[in-house]
């Protein structure tokens, strides 16, 4: 069963936030990064260059706190630090995780590929995955940082399972790797998890294991942290009302995607986590007017009262411009916040929040 | 006394050098796929890939050598892709796997293209005589459900056309002792009840085209037991394949045992979407463990497979893949 978000939530709303309502803004993760950084990470490998492993941290120090006051640039309640350090999402974490080796790049469509590891034997936990990430990032900003961590369920499904007798059994043992790294991260301070789950989308008959992870993950884990699970590109209806069920306080959704045909699924039976809502998407490089993603937001409140809705954008940036990223992201606080206002001076009926 | 031959349907990984300089020659984007007119260069790149593939098969000593299909960027539906008559459309998902290949949407007349029967001839000339040629294509059924007909407006009409289109590609090829059909859509989306035959006929089309033995490759499980009994009389295979590594083994034993087989049979024993590299006397073992479950007095030829194409794994394991199917053959002789 749903966690209790409104045990959480306000310590997120900031100090001088202007208006009574509060849609708590927020970003997925991911976003595009440097130019320079990435010529960095070649240049380290470069035998020639006399840029060495230190240097390649610094660098990353540099990217994360630029992207950090990004984020605090532009306005967001909770902010990251664009996964600076992270090159994929599955890979990242399968670098940190014993019992996973890699045998090199395969397909995923045309030219492009992707490091897809094996499991090779039983996972284990050994050093902390994100915690310096995490304080560093927290150091550097003055907003609460929020902390994405690639699930147990894609962490087993993106990989070939040589060890396990089924992959469902790897996706436990990794739950329970993931509980442990979360409560590393809450030791550190960290009150605002998500956990990314794309690949439940692809496979939405599964939701019993997403749902089983869940509760691993979330076991010991007090209610004044906020836990979040990002599923995006799919079906929705093939997992709703199943993730009611979810022990999570906040549901992270790509709708806009999808010009939010699918709001529709999540108002019948009522929506019981908070909804953190997709409003700027992430694959179409124009950003979106304030107007238009005022518009996106209403479309929340179809589902849930202000109290309980989030708004982010769809899914991670990083594979936009930059400059388009910044754009989007900033004109989404400036949405939130005058729609806020129009809650706040009953412009906007949150009973009928399509009416004008 | 049944002869045992380890071969593999096709469709490699690239070598990890030219995922690198095939990338950089073409680029990351749907557009920059392969169109069938590719410049120079990169007609030169794929040359040293499929020599690569050709060295690989005859060091593993498999009984039958492809040509490996580097060039098909959209997997089985690179016919398609690659046809005059074809407009490519967005990128769709490849049946249940974490891979994507452009719609090919076809908008004109179907007429042979040559373009796999090249490909053949340069591998034929590659293998120089050292071992037989076994070819590739997609089977009529699964292709024309990979595609979107905007042109023959009639389900039948469209399926038929896609089999004599593969039929005339097939006129063309150079001598092969072996082709396979890769049909994993009889699997994964099954005709409609009472379509059966016209799905059987299709690949009938094909299979009359050659001389060679064909074998009609299924995989992602088990087929269904009408469907089966169908193939297994009216495909004019040779030899169906069928995959003993996804989905219930069960089925398929039950399959054989109730409906017969075809004198030949192509057995899915290595799996080819797992790293986990067989040891080949558990290959051996699971071959003479199927063909004791099965009352026939034995099969013309037992054909080693891997259940899927080999692309979805990293090239190393590929290429143990490889040898552990011949290695396995050796341990049944």
């Amino acid at each position: 069963m749903v966690r209790n978000p409104s045990a959480n939530r306000e310590q997120f709303r900031p100090h001088d936030h202007p208006n009574d309502a509060f849609l708590l803004t927020t970003v997925v993760g991911s976003y595009p990064k440097p130019k320079w950084l990435n010529r960095a990470d070649e240049l380290v490998d470069d035998p020639d260059s006399k840029f060495d492993e230190g240097d390649l941290e610094e660098a990353h120090d540099d990217a994360c706190r630029l992207i950090t006051h990004e984020h605090e640039r532009a306005g967001l309640d909770t902010v990251v630090d664009g996964e600076m350090r992270r090159n994929e999402m599955v890979e990242f974490f399968a670098d940190r995780i014993d019992g996973y080796e890699f045998n090199g790049p395969v397909k995923v469509w045309g030219h492009n590929y992707f490091d897809k590891p094996s499991v090779v034997e039983e996972v284990e936990y050994d050093e902390p995955w994100l915690v310096d990430e995490f304080e560093f990032t927290s150091d550097v900003s003055e907003r609460p940082v929020k902390v994405p961590i690639t699930g147990p369920y894609t962490l087993g499904f993106w990989a070939f399972n040589e060890a396990y007798p089924s992959t469902e059994e790897l996706v436990y043992d990794l739950a329970d790797l993931v509980n442990e790294e979360v409560e590393k991260l809450v030791e550190a301070g960290a009150r605002y998890i998500q956990i990314d789950e794309p690949a439940l989308a692809t496979t939405p008959e599964d939701h019993a294991i997403v749902g089983e992870a869940l509760e691993r993950i979330v076991s010991g884990i007090d209610e004044e942290v906020r836990i979040g699970l990002h599923v995006c590109y799919g079906d929705y209806s093939r997992i709703y009302p199943e993730i009611n069920d979810y022990p999570i306080d906040e549901f992270d959704v790509e709708l806009c995607n999808g010009d939010f045909e699918q709001i529709p699924t999540f108002t019948d039976p009522e929506f019981e986590p908070d909804l953190a809502l997709g409003v700027v998407d992430a694959h179409t490089a124009e950003i979106e007017p304030v107007e238009e993603i005022k518009e996106n937001i209403r479309q929340g409140l179809r589902v849930v009262p202000p109290e309980k809705l989030t708004i982010s954008p769809d899914c991670g940036l990083k594979l936009l411009p930059r400059e388009i990223a910044y754009g989007k992201t900033e004109n989404m606080v400036t949405a939130v916040r005058e729609v806020e206002a129009e809650i706040d001076s009953g412009a906007i009926d949150v009973d009928n929040p399509l009416d004008d | 006394m049944t002869e045992r031959v380890a071969a593999t349907p096709g469709l490699y990984p690239l070598p990890d050098w030219a995922k690198e300089t095939l990338s950089d020659l073409k680029g990351h984007q749907k557009g920059d796929l392969l169109s069938g007119d590719e410049s120079k260069a990169i007609v030169e790149e794929y040359a040293e890939v499929r020599a690569e593939y050709v060295d690989d098969q005859l060091d593993a000593g498999l009984d039958r050598v492809v040509e490996g299909q580097g060039r098909w960027d959209d997997m089985i539906a690179h016919p398609l892709t690659v046809h005059d008559s074809v407009e490519t459309g967005g990128i769709v998902r490849y049946y249940d796997n974490n891979n994507f290949y452009r719609d090919p949407r076809v908008v004109d007349d179907l007429d042979a293209s040559g373009d796999v029967a090249r490909e053949l001839e340069r591998a034929t000339d590659l293998i120089d005589g050292e071992a037989p040629l076994a070819a590739t294509l997609p089977g009529p059924y699964s292709l024309a459900e990979l595609a979107t007909d905007e042109h023959y407006g009639d389900e039948a009409a469209f399926q038929a056309a896609i089999a004599e289109f593969l039929a005339g590609e097939v006129e063309a090829f150079p001598a092969h002792e072996t082709l396979f059909l890769l049909e994993p859509s009889l699997v994964t989306n099954p005709p409609a009840d009472g379509e059966e035959s016209a799905a059987t006929d299709a690949i009938a089309t094909v299979t009359d085209a050659t001389d060679a033995d064909v074998v009609v490759q299924t995989f992602y499980g088990a087929l269904d037991e009408k469907l089966y009994a169908h193939l297994v009389d009216e495909a004019g295979a040779d030899a169906l394949g069928l995959d003993l590594v996804a989905g219930d083994r069960d089925d398929t034993v039950y399959n054989v045992q109730e409906f017969g087989a075809t004198d030949s049979l192509a057995l899915g024993l290595v799996d080819g979407q797992n790293t986990l590299v067989e040891e080949p006397e558990t290959v051996a073992e699971r071959v003479e463990w199927f063909e004791s479950q099965v009352p026939a007095e034995g099969f013309d030829t037992t054909y080693l497979t891997p259940n899927t194409e080999l692309f979805y794994l990293p090239a190393n394991k590929y290429r143990a893949k490889l040898n552990a199917l011949s290695a396995a053959a050796e341990v049944l002789d």
